[in-house]
């Protein structure tokens, strides 16, 4: 499989459950060993560190993990919380809260959220909504279109073909172990 | 006072007890009768024989012999260890890790004690070097399958959290810092406490045994604070390699997670 990705643009990877997206998507965040090669700007993945790969390439797993008991300490210091909180309906007190107080749709919200850093130029998203009502779907998605026109291109993988055809341009299957593009 | 030498009669008397203790699990039907009489015959089965080849080995002072003897404690440790895993390695590291890191600080650690302090003539004395590597051996096994067994388990309960992390660019053993601090302090508890138990607790098993044996108690207790020391050594240089050894290959360089090496018993 084989395919490029424009700064800005907004890419949906569609497929039944099990068929890979998830693999792709770790494949291209390189957190599995694989084939291939990805490569940003010119620049090789394999060419450079892979920490510093992704921090520019972020993965956000549709499960989130923790590996602290705050909130806060999941974000880098002098994040501005207020804003990036209540852009997507969760209270900026949530920040002292201890992560077992967290909702899975809090948490879904909040895994995105410490993803979005300045040097962030490709975000791979799985499912990043899965578990959300449709007022914070809408409330993530806006965050994301805003990405979008900051210049940052992203991978998302979405079982909801609504939400692909509002996000995304371009529309991937996963089958059978190959990539096809779909028509829009 | 010479040290009283018991005979076999003592010993007879003494197993009273554990007969005592079969007889009454058995009246309370708690089915552990068959397991504690078990136990029984390997005590006086096993520590007869060692004593037995002991006293050859003592006898013939051939280093040849020790060294073979030596071996066979360390390819015990090994396997001790490997079956005491949930979770092991994959290959040859499954194995390897454990008794690697274990021999490593066993000989170290013993090397320490016999040209540092004890001195013994010639240095592979049999009556001081195999005691000496078996009491070191014992523990650094405890400490080293302790803290493998923390590191892989933990590593597989915490597998979103830490790939949440290098997802983020963490790099590997800042993402795994949390865990091996907490693997490592798994495996140095028990030395740690007995440490800290130490004469004020119980009376360590050694210095009993000398104290008995007819040593004045303040030398006794000399000898168990350097057993003491050496012990402590040689369980944290154990763990402290089990656990970077372990992390480094449950990890590989472009920094991800590599789980696919575990493998469950």
């Amino acid at each position: 499989m084989d395919f490029a990705l424009q700064a800005g643009e907004c890419v949906s990877v569609a497929g039944k459950s099990g068929a890979g997206k998830s693999v792709l998507l770790r494949m291209i965040a390189d957190l599995d060993p694989h084939d291939g090669d990805a490569s940003l700007d010119g620049a090789a993945c394999s060419n450079m560190p892979a920490p510093q790969w992704r921090r520019m390439v972020t993965y956000v797993a549709a499960e989130s993990g923790w590996w602290d008991e705050r909130v806060e300490a999941h974000f880098l210091p002098g994040t501005d919380f207020t804003a990036l909180f209540s852009a997507v309906g969760i209270p900026t007190e949530a920040l002292a809260w201890p992560v077992a107080r967290l909702s899975t749709g809090e948490r879904q919200r909040l895994a995105l959220l410490r993803a979005l850093t300045p040097q962030n130029r490709v975000l791979l998203l799985d499912e990043p909504t899965s578990g959300l009502d449709d007022e914070n779907t809408g409330r993530v998605e806006k965050l994301l279109r805003n990405r979008l026109s900051a210049g940052i291109a992203i991978l998302l993988v979405t079982h909801n073909p609504e939400q692909a055809a509002r996000m995304a341009t371009r529309h991937l299957r996963v089958r059978d172990g190959q990539l096809v593009e779909e028509p829009s | 006072m010479s040290p009283p030498l018991l005979g076999y009669s003592d010993l007879a008397i003494a197993a009273i007890l554990v007969v005592l203790n079969a007889v009454l699990t058995w009246m309370f039907d708690l089915g552990l009768t068959r397991t504690i009489l078990i136990a029984g015959v390997r005590v006086i089965v096993q520590l007869l024989l060692v004593g037995l080849v002991l006293k050859t080995v003592f006898a013939l002072a051939s280093p040849l012999l020790i060294a073979a003897v030596a071996l066979a404690m360390f390819a015990m440790a090994s396997y001790e260890i490997s079956s005491r895993q949930e979770r092991r390695f994959a290959g040859a590291w499954g194995y390897g890790i454990g008794a690697g890191t274990t021999m490593l600080a066993t000989v170290l650690v013993t090397a320490f004690a016999l040209f540092g302090t004890l001195r013994p003539s010639p240095w592979y004395a049999p009556q001081m070097l195999i005691p000496l590597l078996g009491i070191i051996l014992g523990n650094v096994m405890n400490g080293v399958s302790v803290t493998l067994n923390a590191v892989s388990t933990a590593i597989v309960r915490e597998q979103p959290a830490i790939e949440g992390r290098l997802a983020l660019g963490t790099d590997r053993y800042t993402a795994l810092k949390q865990l091996q601090r907490s693997a490592l302090r798994s495996g140095m508890i028990p030395i740690i406490n007995q440490m800290s138990a130490a004469g004020v607790i119980t009376l360590p098993g050694m210095m009993t045994g000398q104290i008995l044996a007819g040593m004045a108690p303040l030398e006794a207790a000399k000898y168990q604070i350097l057993l003491l020391f050496l012990l402590s050594g040689g369980a944290g240089l154990g763990a402290l390699g089990a656990v970077y050894v372990a992390t480094w290959r449950i990890t590989d360089e472009r920094d991800r997670l590599r789980l696919d090496r575990l493998v469950r018993r």
